[in-house]
C-alpha cells in the first residue's frame, strides 16, 4: 500500500498520524495516515462498518464518550495534537463542528436550536445572537423557509429542513472544520441536492469532511476522496483520480460496485 | 394451491386455545377491577359518613372518640415535606451520577443492584434503622425530623430508580448533539437532558412520596405519637400522622363502635391524599410533555 502524502503539510488542516482506534479489544481503525486539505471537501467512502464514522468521530473526540474506546496515534489540527493531555475537548468541538447522520434537532424552537451552542462560554448580547441565528440560517439556506416561524418547535420541520437546521446550528458556533456523518442517508433526493449544494459553498470558508456510503455523492461534492476498508485506509487521492484511475484493486472493485 | 383466509371452524385446536386464553385474561382483569371497585365503594360509603368540616379541622377529643383528625393531617403533611426534601434532590443527584457520569462496569452495576434491593427492604427495617441513626445517633429524638428522614431513606431507592429511568429515556442524540456544539458535560445535562427528563423524574418522585405518606412502620418508632393535644411547634416535636392514627383507631382503641367510623374516615382521607398526589403527578407529566412536543 502506498503512503505518499499527496497533500503537502502546509496546505493540510488536519494531519492524522498512525491513528489506531479500539473499542474494547476490537480494533476499528488501523494505522491511519491521512492529511486533510484546508478549504476543500474530503469524502470518506467505504462499505458499512469499515470505520468511516468512527474516523470522523476521532476528529472532534466524540469517541471520548464511549467508555471502552481507546485511541493511539496523533491527530494534528493546525499543528496541535488534539489527543494531547492538555487539550480541552470542549474547545476542540467548537472548532470542529459535526452534522450527524440522523437529523437531531432538539425539542426546542428553531431559534433556540441555532442559539444553543452560543449559550456556552462568553456571553453574547441578544442582538448579537439574533444576528448570528439569521446569518447561520441563511448560510444553511433555511432562512427563507423559517424566518416567519423561528419560535415554532424545530421538530415540526421536515427531515431535510431538520438536517439544514442542524448544519446551521453547527455553523452558529463558528467552527473551522465541519464534519458530515452521512448527512443525507435519512433525507430525500431533493433535500440531498440542497445539502450537497451547501457543502459545495461551505468549502470557501471551511474545511469539510464528509462520510458517505454513496459514491455518486462523493464524486459530486468532494475534491479529495479516501477509501476505507475494514479499518484501513486503502487509498486517498483527488476524487477524479479515485473514480477514474484508482491505484488499488480494492478501490476499483468497490467503486465499480463489485462489493459494498 | 391458495390458502383461504376465511375463518376455519372453531373446533380448530389453536383457535380454542386462543379463546380459552383470552377468557382467562378477561377474567383476571375483571376480578382485579371488581376487587378495587368494591374496596373504594366500601371505604367511600363508610368513610363518607365520618367526614365533615370539623372532622378535617379539629383535634381528637374525649379519648379520641370524638373530634377530628386535623393534627394527623398536619403531621403527615410535614413529614412528607421532609421526605421530599431528602429523597428528591439526593435521588436525582445519585441518578445523574449513575446515568451520566459513572463508567458502566461491575461497580456501577453493583451499586445499581444494591439500590434496587433497597427498594425491597421491608419498611419496618427502615423504621428500626431510623431509630438507630436519626433518633439515637444524631440525637434528633422521636420527632418530625427523624420520621421524615427515615421515610426519605425509604423513598430514596424509588426516586433514584425513577430518575434514572427518566434520564435513560432521553435519546443519546441530544447528548451528542450538545457536546458536539461545545457544551461541557454538565452544560449538556443541565440544558439538554434534565429539562426533558423532569416530567418522568417528578412523576416517580411523587409516586414515591405518596407511598411514603401511607407508611406506618417507619414512623412508629421515630416520632409518631399516639395522641397529642397540640400541633407540633418545631421539627423536633413528636406528631400525629394519618396512617398511624388509622392503625390505632382500627386496632388499639377499646371503644370499637366509636372508633370504627373515625378509622374509616381517616382511611378515606389518607386514600384521597394519595390519589390527589398521584393525580398531580399525572397532570404535571401531561403538561410538560405537551410543552416539549410542539
Amino acid at each position: 500500500m502506498e503512503t505518499v502524502p499527496i497533500i503537502p503539510a502546509p496546505e493540510a488542516k488536519i494531519i492524522i498520524e498512525d491513528l489506531n482506534l479500539f473499542y474494547g479489544k476490537k480494533q476499528v481503525l488501523k494505522k491511519i495516515n491521512l492529511a486533510i486539505p484546508e478549504n476543500k471537501v474530503t469524502a470518506i467512502i467505504g462499505p458499512s462498518g469499515c470505520g468511516k464514522s468512527s474516523l470522523i468521530r476521532t476528529l472532534n473526540r466524540l469517541n471520548d464518550l464511549i467508555p471502552e474506546a481507546r485511541v493511539e496515534g496523533k491527530v494534528i489540527l493546525d499543528g496541535e495534537n488534539i489527543y494531547d493531555p492538555d487539550v480541552d475537548p470542549v474547545v476542540l468541538r467548537k472548532k470542529v463542528g459535526l452534522v450527524f447522520q440522523k437529523p437531531n434537532p432538539f425539542p426546542k424552537s428553531i431559534f433556540d436550536n441555532i442559539a444553543y451552542g452560543l449559550r456556552f462560554g462568553n456571553h453574547k448580547k441578544s442582538e448579537e445572537i439574533q444576528a448570528i441565528v439569521e446569518r447561520s440560517l441563511k448560510q444553511a439556506a433555511l432562512w427563507d423557509e423559517v424566518k416567519d416561524c423561528l419560535h415554532q418547535s424545530a421538530l415540526r420541520l421536515s427531515g431535510g429542513q431538520q438536517q439544514r437546521l442542524c448544519l446551521a446550528r453547527a455553523l452558529a458556533v463558528e467552527p473551522e472544520i465541519i464534519l458530515f456523518d452521512e448527512p443525507c442517508s435519512a433525507i430525500d433526493p431533493i433535500a440531498t441536492a440542497k445539502v450537497e449544494e451547501l457543502i459545495h459553498q461551505l468549502k470557501k470558508d471551511y474545511t469539510v469532511i464528509i462520510v458517505t456510503h454513496n459514491m455518486q455523492q462523493a464524486a459530486r461534492v468532494a475534491d479529495f476522496t479516501a477509501f476505507l476498508w475494514l479499518g484501513e485506509l486503502i487509498e486517498f487521492d483527488r476524487t477524479e483520480k479515485i473514480f477514474t484511475n484508482p491505484k488499488n484493486k480494492l478501490t476499483e472493485d468497490y467503486i465499480t460496485g463489485r462489493f459494498g | 394451491m391458495k390458502t383461504s383466509i376465511k375463518k376455519s371452524r372453531p373446533s380448530h385446536k389453536s383457535q380454542l386455545t386462543e379463546a380459552i386464553g383470552f377468557l382467562f385474561l378477561r377474567l383476571s382483569v375483571s376480578l382485579v377491577l371488581i376487587i378495587i371497585l368494591y374496596f373504594f365503594y366500601d371505604l367511600g360509603r363508610k368513610g363518607y359518613q365520618a367526614i365533615n368540616w370539623p372532622f378535617l379541622t379539629q383535634a381528637p377529643r374525649h379519648g379520641m372518640t370524638e373530634g377530628g383528625i386535623f393534627p394527623a393531617i398536619v403531621g403527615t403533611f410535614l413529614i412528607t415535606m421532609i421526605t421530599a426534601l431528602l429523597a428528591i434532590p439526593l435521588g436525582l443527584g445519585a441518578a445523574i451520577y449513575l446515568n451520566e457520569y459513572a463508567r458502566p462496569g461491575r461497580l456501577t452495576r453493583l451499586i445499581r443492584l444494591s439500590i434496587r434491593n433497597l427498594a425491597g427492604v421491608p419498611s419496618i427495617v427502615y423504621g428500626l434503622f431510623g431509630v438507630i441513626l436519626f433518633v439515637n445517633f444524631f440525637k434528633f429524638g422521636t420527632s418530625i425530623l427523624s420520621a421524615g428522614l427515615t421515610l426519605g431513606l425509604l423513598t430514596l431507592p424509588w426516586t433514584i430508580t425513577a430518575s434514572e429511568e427518566a434520564l435513560k429515556a432521553i435519546p443519546d442524540s441530544y447528548r451528542e448533539g450538545a457536546l458536539a456544539l461545545g457544551a461541557t458535560r454538565w452544560q449538556m445535562i443541565r440544558t439538554n437532558v434534565l429539562p426533558y427528563a423532569i416530567p418522568g423524574i417528578l412523576t416517580g418522585a411523587i409516586l414515591g412520596l405518596s407511598r411514603a405518606a401511607g407508611e406506618t412502620a417507619p414512623i412508629m418508632f421515630t416520632g409518631a405519637a399516639f395522641y397529642l393535644p397540640y400541633l407540633p411547634h418545631s421539627l423536633r416535636d413528636q406528631f400525629m400522622a394519618l396512617p398511624y392514627h388509622l392503625y390505632i383507631m382500627a386496632t388499639q382503641h377499646q371503644a370499637i363502635d366509636k372508633a370504627r367510623p373515625i378509622a374509616y374516615g381517616t382511611a378515606l382521607v389518607l386514600i384521597a391524599l394519595v390519589v390527589i398526589l398521584n393525580l398531580t403527578a399525572i397532570i404535571i407529566r401531561g403538561k410538560l410533555r405537551r410543552k416539549w412536543r410542539h
